[in-house]
């Protein structure tokens, strides 16, 4: 495998392999949530925050405990624990410090434990052999890349709110519809860079 | 026993309440196996094993969770068969195991487990939980194969790796990348929700 350099890795997270438009990962809460633009803004850095921490903290202990005790395979299980017990930390540090943003993203806190995108990072990261620089730089920039991509969807969505559609097509329908309009726009990036 | 018909949660999971089309959860999984009908039946099969047996097991122990823990109580059960699941392809399947990648790893937190859990065998007994599981599972693999079915015939012009279309057709090569899985799932919903509104209409008609 070659050393990718974390910014180029970084990059291509957000543009060429975006979490949402390349593995569909985190697709639950970007569809349920990106109705306006502020929550779905907070949700994205919601899960950017979360992600970033959440990958360095398995990093650490998917390389420094798991792999010198031979017990790689439980590593779904150590993973989603602590993702579960990360975000339950945050959860009372932003009810107790940011109220207002609590109100707003409270429901979808706990849906964070539940979002593909958080564990499926980790789990590229261990595939993938990341170094530690490598597995930050793909998380924040996965981070971004899920939270760009959820602001131009609540974008879009406010666009077409007042239209008229066919009723099997509201909601759900176009917003997968739009989603692959997006996504083959975000196939014109795949010159710049490419990681695998 | 009390408790639904047999046939009532079939006809819920499958179609009533399929969890695709009908609820939008568990798609973050669905769509990337797609691009080849054998992933997709491989995935299906390992989701509806994992959502049965985690029914049962928290339908089985529901009276014994504290009612606050139980959310990690369920992620661990998930997991347990989870890995279970996953060893099993790396040991008998490989190659199949390294086309999944980290999606079977994302089982885990596939909504419709989670859904199913705490929607249905939170509150029904285990075998009903078992049958609901099965259900939700064969749902959500027919959505995967229809999708599949259309990516691969038109990307590679193969059904279940057999060449269908000979030299004639030209490979689609959109179909093979991700925006395809998004049109074409767009496509289903839309069909799906048009026949639930007329099924809607047709029963109020029924009723007034």
């Amino acid at each position: 495998m070659i050393e990718l350099n974390p910014f180029i890795i970084f990059i291509a997270a957000i543009f060429t392999n975006n979490m949402i438009f390349s593995y569909f990962l985190g697709m639950c809460s970007f569809i349920s949530v990106s109705n306006e633009i502020p929550t779905s803004l907070g949700l994205g850095q919601a899960v950017t925050f979360v992600l970033t921490f959440t990958t360095m903290l398995n990093y650490i202990i998917y390389h420094n405990i798991l792999v010198p005790l031979n017990l790689e395979y439980l590593r779904f299980i150590v993973f989603i624990v602590s993702i579960a017990a990360f975000v339950q930390l945050v959860e009372m540090i932003i009810e107790r410090y940011f109220s207002n943003l609590y109100y707003t993203l409270g429901i979808f806190l706990p849906l964070i434990t539940v979002n593909c995108a958080i564990l499926g990072v980790s789990l590229f990261m261990v595939i993938r052999n990341y170094t530690f620089l490598q597995s930050v730089g793909y998380a924040v920039g996965s981070g971004l890349g899920w939270t760009l991509a959820i602001v131009a969807m609540a974008g879009a969505k406010q666009r077409i709110k007042n239209n008229k559609l066919p009723k099997g097509l509201e909601g759900p329908g176009i917003t997968l519809i739009i989603t692959g309009l997006m996504a083959l726009a975000f196939v014109g990036f795949s010159g710049i860079v490419q990681i695998q | 026993m009390t408790g639904d018909s047999t046939k009532k949660i079939f006809n819920k999971g499958i179609w009533e309440d399929n969890p695709i089309v009908r609820q939008i959860i568990g798609i973050c999984s669905a769509l990337a196996v797609t691009n080849l009908m054998l992933n997709s039946l491989i995935m299906g099969l390992a989701l509806t094993f994992v959502t049965a047996f985690s029914e049962l097991t928290v339908s089985l122990i529901r009276k014994y969770i504290p009612k606050h823990i139980r959310m990690m109580v369920q992620v661990l059960i998930i997991s347990v068969y989870v890995i279970i699941v996953d060893l099993f392809l790396k040991g008998y399947y490989p190659e199949m195991s390294r086309a999944l990648g980290p999606y079977v790893g994302l089982i885990i937190t596939n909504c419709i487990i989670m859904g199913r859990c705490e929607g249905y065998a939170q509150n029904n007994p285990p075998f009903n939980s078992f049958l609901d599981g099965i259900a939700s599972g064969i749902g959500y693999t027919i959505i995967l194969l229809a999708i599949s079915f259309v990516r691969e015939l038109l990307g590679f012009g193969t059904i279940f790796g057999f060449q269908v279309l000979s030299d004639w057709w030209t490979n689609w090569t959109i179909m093979v990348m991700p925006p395809s899985a998004f049109f074409i799932l767009g496509v289903i919903v839309w069909w799906a929700r048009s026949r639930y509104e007329k099924e809607e209409r047709e029963r109020r008609k029924a009723t007034s």
